[in-house]
């Protein structure tokens, strides 16, 4: 299998490397893009590479994360938590702390960084639960970029917060109405603009989905948040997790904590979807635990659909989370069996964020609370000898109306 | 439905021995009455199974040469809104892939060529094979298929082979020649040439980026080159039909039935579209061959002058 990219960026999994040099992690990803964007693509994956071989790029991206992110985030030990957990330790990656609230503002400063390498001046973005499309219109700020993004009208009602922000920032939300009005149906937007502008503007995809290059190179922006984990860890505790907990909409929080332990057999990856209202075909976006193979987005990966190819509607709590496809490297990790997935439900989640909130006063987003619902069934299993990371891949003051409305705090 | 011919070798494209398809015959006999032909695009189930077919077969009766019958999808990612709204109404209203090729072999017992322009998930799905063997029972002439690139397209091309279907990739205005080089490698019956950058829906000009992308697959293929994407009328058919050999229409023909008052009001309307893209085709060919060196024989003085006036895509 021929490679692609920076050597130590690619998934090592005994001898195969992904993805090959067409964007392939077994059968999945590579590209089914209109030919209209064909060359837009070819040259982001030649542009992407080259910046990734280049030292300037890489001191400025690692300036950026450094003084602008506020990288390192930090790990902090949570033994309260724990405690509901099965009694080990648990320590939460805190990507909540980064600026903007979220980790998608790892993959947005490196995409914005070659959007000006490519003399693109305009980027769009697609956002679920707002916080991909906050970190795009911030980075666009930063760099005197236009910006808009794409959301559904129904996320634009559920995070009206964050699209304050993203106007606040400068950037034009767009309330998609077509389809079900999430997440997928802001995706298909963002493509549209994209075939027409494709000249001046860069499609800043904020999760491991979408054509080749996107999986790969959102994938080694993100990949940070494991680097940096794992030498936490170790130097605070002087040994590797039993597992790594990570929730999964797309699937890039999760990518990006669990590519550096790939190596580490001895270390259990385990993603959480979202299990929704529950198995029922239409109640969740559980994508890996119910859904089959097919065509999305500009890749072949997992989907919800029904038995003519067309996408299923989805649910969940978490807009973050409702999509029917997800990254097409999570479901080679799967298959290749290196990770596993299981599907937390809207209950199970509402009850991990109160955990948190309650026991170490920390109000995590919706869809990282996915993880903390995985991480307290998961302690429960490893008993107490066991050592969690989990990635609070952001922060709740988002969620907070859905939350109150939901618990009755109003 | 009868049992599909299998060709005992693969047709190679381009082999001057291979027999000429349904699809390529119709672009022969086109250019052997000095026309462009016209191929008209409608998507399956809308406004009903039966209402699509009725339109297809008065598209195949007023002038149109080539079918294109969509195969209705829930993510239509390079189509505008008239045909978004066209589709989710054919979904809503229960279309199935049955329905689909139902219409694609009425389509073609009223004596056109027909194709079924699809994303490819749903093809995917069914499973690629078991899809060429259906098509082909039910006497369809192949596939277009906007999101699927050549180097994803293995599976495909083995079936078209084994079924005798035609395949039909795109070629864009930002199309690389390397690219052009290899999706007409693999394109059999007629190459789509999208004439602009964007999504489907009627535009008030045609792209002045069209003809150049024409000739540039012309250096590749000898196969005839059809420009879709923003034609809405006779006299942008006729610009059109000045340096391509076929001219696409979708949108047009879909706004004419999600307009109509009534469902034979709305046939009525496909009809007039339908001659009127027949005759402008017609009519700028001819007015190329007339003089080779006129860059635009027909261009259309109302759309030019009146920009304001493109079509609500």
């Amino acid at each position: 299998m021929t490679t692609t990219g920076h050597p130590g960026h690619q998934t090592q999994t005994g001898n195969q490397s992904v993805p090959d040099a067409t964007g392939h992690f077994g059968i999945y990803g590579g590209s089914f893009a209109p030919e209209a964007l064909t060359a837009a693509l070819d040259e982001l994956t030649e542009q992407y590479l080259a910046a990734q071989a280049d030292p300037e790029f890489q001191a400025e991206l690692a300036r950026l994360l450094r003084d602008y992110a506020g990288r390192p985030t930090l790990i902090t030990e949570v033994p309260r938590f724990a405690a509901e957990a099965g009694g080990g330790r648990v320590f939460l990656k805190r990507e909540d702390l980064a600026h903007t609230g979220s980790h998608k503002i790892n993959n947005v400063l490196g995409q914005a960084l070659l959007t000006r390498r490519m003399g693109k001046t305009r980027v769009i973005a697609e956002t679920g639960a707002g916080q991909h499309g906050v970190a795009t219109a911030t980075a666009c700020a930063l760099f005197g970029l236009d910006c808009v993004v794409y959301m559904g009208e129904e996320d634009t009602r559920r995070q009206a917060l964050n699209v304050s922000r993203m106007r606040m920032l400068g950037a034009e939300v767009v309330p998609v109405r077509s389809g079900s009005q999430t997440l997928k149906d802001a995706m298909n937007e963002a493509f549209r603009d994209w075939v027409a502008s494709v000249d001046n503007t860069h499609y800043c995809i904020g999760s491991v989905g979408g054509p080749h290059p996107f999986p790969m190179m959102v994938r080694d922006f993100q990949r940070i948040i494991g680097v940096e984990a794992r030498e936490q860890l170790l130097a605070q505790v002087g040994r590797l997790p039993d597992a790594v907990v990570a929730c999964v909409g797309g699937g890039s929080n999760a990518i990006g904590i669990f590519h550096a332990f790939v190596p580490d057999t001895g270390v259990q990856l385990i993603g959480c979807e979202a299990g929704g209202e529950g198995p029922e075909p239409g109640r969740n976006a559980a994508t890996l635990s119910s859904g089959s193979a097919g065509v999305l987005h500009g890749m072949r990966t997992f989907l919800l659909q029904d038995d003519e190819g067309q996408t299923l509607p989805t649910h969940s709590i978490s807009a973050g989370l409702d999509y029917p496809g997800v990254g097409p490297e999570h479901v080679w990790l799967r298959e290749t069996g290196r990770a596993s997935y299981r599907a937390i439900t809207d209950a199970q989640a509402l009850d991990g964020f109160s955990v948190l909130c309650r026991t170490e006063g920390i109000i995590p987003a919706l869809e990282s609370s996915h993880a903390l619902a995985g991480a307290l069934q998961l302690g429960r299993e490893l008993g107490p000898d066991g050592l969690l990371l989990v990635n609070l891949s952001g922060r709740g003051d988002k969620d907070v109306a859905t939350v109150s409305e939901r618990l009755g705090l109003l | 439905m009868t049992t599909p011919a299998t060709p005992a070798t693969p047709a190679t494209p381009g082999t001057p021995a291979a027999p000429l398809s349904p699809v390529a015959q119709a672009f022969e006999k086109a250019a052997s009455e000095q026309r462009a032909a016209v191929v008209g695009y409608l998507p399956a189930g809308f406004p009903s199974v039966d209402g699509a077919i009725t339109a297809a077969v008065a598209m195949a009766e007023s002038g149109v040469d080539v079918l294109e019958i969509g195969l209705p999808y829930s993510d239509p990612l390079i189509d505008g809104p008239v045909i978004q709204e066209a589709v989710h109404a054919a979904l809503t209203n229960g279309t199935h892939v049955g329905d689909v090729l139902r219409t694609v072999e009425a389509a073609t017992a009223a004596g056109v060529p027909t194709l079924v322009m699809t994303y490819w998930n749903p093809i995917d799905h069914y499973g690629v094979a078991a899809f060429a063997r259906d098509l082909a029972a039910a006497g369809g002439a192949g596939l277009i298929t906007p999101d699927l690139p050549p180097e994803e397209a293995g599976p495909w091309i083995e079936a078209s082979d084994r079924y005798g279907l035609d395949r039909v990739f795109l070629v864009a205005p930002s199309s690389t020649r390397e690219r052009i080089q290899t999706v007409t490698a693999v394109c059999r019956g007629f190459v789509y040439a999208a004439s602009l950058m964007g999504i489907t829906g009627t535009r008030a000009t045609v792209s002045d980026q069209a003809a150049g992308l024409v000739s540039k697959v012309r250096d590749y293929t000898r196969l005839p080159v059809a420009v879709g994407l923003g034609v809405r009328d006779g006299a942008q058919a006729a610009q059109v039909a000045g340096f391509a050999d076929g001219v696409i229409v979708g949108t047009a023909f879909v706004q004419r039935l999600l307009n109509a008052p009534s469902p034979d009001e709305g046939i009525a309307a496909v009809r007039a579209l339908a001659a009127d893209l027949a005759a402008g085709a017609r009519a700028g060919s001819q007015a190329a061959h007339a003089s080779p060196a006129a860059p635009s024989p027909a261009a259309s003085p109302a759309a030019a002058a009146n920009p304001a006036a493109a079509a609500g895509s």
